[in-house]
């Protein structure tokens, strides 16, 4: 890449006014740095991956009002999580976080086992149990 | 306490802190030359690992093996330490900066609050420096960045702490015992070598063939997974490839400044037409970035445009083959 090609698009980092470092050759074909405010390509492929992420968090939410899902999982979909994550955050097996996405076994939950799930999440045991609605 | 440290910019996290370490301790080590030295250039696809629900596939070394060879290679030892127990973590980072030893420390990305909501995935091979501490505040200069910025002691404990792959535990490093001149013409050689070494490793996932494994997966997955999916993949190869960090190009751009940097040092022209060669290569992965982002930015249902773009990484498979064939007989 020569230097003058380097992308100055617009891109997620304006929102904190910062600018990455990229290696590029200058005229002479001498490698040096320079700084770019982004690049289309992967501002697409960042916001399709956003895009992602809500539509998850969307479906549990919806499962949850079906009654399909526990709250947890609608959580762990907020927090970008997947199982693996959110169970070595919880220090516990992932087979006994996905039990406790069934409802039922969810309303039987100790409260010592809500608070480790409250504090992961970092919302209260009463916001644990309910969804907010919007 | 402040501890009189220099903030560089640099594209690549691991390579920037271990660059502004040296450069502290007095040595002028660049960031390819860290990156050059340590052997981070790769390809691997990580089988049986999904990360944000895609194929997890890598354009670096192993989180810490930069450092790890960059420090064998030219003679300085390091200490790294890792802990289950935050409050000795804590501990042990206040020492070292009470006795003005700015240290490099391992952290997870999803709770930098300095970094845009957008980025924050829970990415655990992200590296920074500390470099001092007011009160409960502490003082960072992570490379990425352009500026230095701070962590309260609760968020640094949140991000040393943080879990899942790669779990930082703390990990905390730092180079101990310095030589007077480092040995960089012999650690040159060994870093390219070992770089062609894995680039054309007999296995299928790694290196050239792992990128002519990874084409054959983007032919498949349209009919194996449906469009979405795939969409989903692409877009998650070209975040790996080009998202902050690489410095362009799958880290090629970088490797590309390396080798011309080697040139002068060990007056082999030689490595600076190799150079001129990286630079095309890492171009064409900019292109297939670039189509690929055509592919899933249309979402369109054709299952066409994928061979393409299939192609392309042959293409640059092969090339990239016969690339490091040469390279390791230039040294």
């Amino acid at each position: 890449m020569k230097k003058n090609d380097i992308p100055q698009d617009e891109s997620n980092l304006k929102s904190v006014d910062f600018k990455e470092l990229v290696y590029a050759v200058d005229d002479e074909g001498n490698y040096t740095t320079a700084k770019s405010s982004g690049w289309t390509p992967k501002t697409i492929a960042l916001s399709n991956a956003i895009e992602d992420i809500e539509e998850r968090i969307q479906k549990a939410k919806q499962r949850v009002q079906d009654g399909k899902t526990s709250p947890l999982e609608y959580y762990m979909e907020l927090h970008k999580m997947d199982i693996g994550i959110l169970a070595s955050y919880l220090g516990m097996w992932q087979w006994r976080v996905k039990r406790h996405f069934k409802p039922s076994v969810f309303k039987s939950l100790k409260t010592k086992t809500l608070q480790k799930y409250a504090e992961v999440f970092e919302v209260s045991i009463a916001e644990l149990q309910q969804i907010p609605n919007d | 306490m402040q501890i009189d440290f220099t903030h560089h910019q640099s594209a690549h996290c691991e390579n920037g802190v271990v660059s502004n370490l040296m450069k502290h301790n007095g040595f002028n080590v660049s960031e390819p030359m860290v990156f050059g030295i340590g052997s981070g250039l790769l390809f691997c696809y990580i089988p049986f690992l999904m990360v944000n629900h895609a194929p997890a596939i890598t354009y670096r070394a192993m989180p810490g093996f930069i450092f790890k060879r960059f420090a064998k290679r030219v003679g300085i030892s390091i200490k790294r330490e890792k802990f289950k127990s935050p409050q000795k973590a804590k501990e042990r980072l206040d020492a070292n900066l009470k006795a003005n030893n700015p240290v490099g420390l391992q952290v997870g990305v999803y709770n930098l609050s300095y970094f845009p909501d957008e980025y924050r995935f829970h990415f655990n091979a992200h590296n920074l420096v500390v470099y001092g501490k007011q009160d409960n505040t502490y003082l960072i200069s992570d490379p990425v960045m352009e500026k230095v910025t701070t962590l309260t002691d609760k968020q640094l404990e949140k991000v040393r702490f943080a879990k899942g792959a790669f779990a930082p535990k703390g990990h905390i490093y730092y180079p101990t015992k310095l030589p007077k001149e480092l040995e960089l013409k012999s650690a040159i050689v060994k870093g390219i070598k070992h770089t062609c070494r894995d680039m054309l490793a007999p296995v299928p996932v790694v290196g050239v063939k792992g990128i002519k494994f990874i084409a054959n997966k983007i032919r498949k997955w349209p009919k194996s997974v449906g469009i979405k999916k795939t969409n989903h993949y692409l877009g998650q190869i070209v975040r790996m490839q080009e998202e902050i960090g690489t410095g362009g190009g799958g880290f090629r751009y970088i490797f590309a400044a390396f080798l011309q940097e080697a040139a002068g040092v060990l007056e082999n022209p030689k490595l600076k037409e190799l150079s001129v060669e990286m630079t095309k290569i890492g171009d064409l992965w900019r292109d297939f970035a670039v189509d690929a982002s055509r592919l899933y930015k249309n979402r369109s249902n054709k299952t066409d445009g994928y061979n393409d773009v299939a192609d392309q990484l042959e293409h640059i498979a092969n090339l990239e083959k016969q690339f490091f064939k040469t390279l390791k007989k230039a040294v």
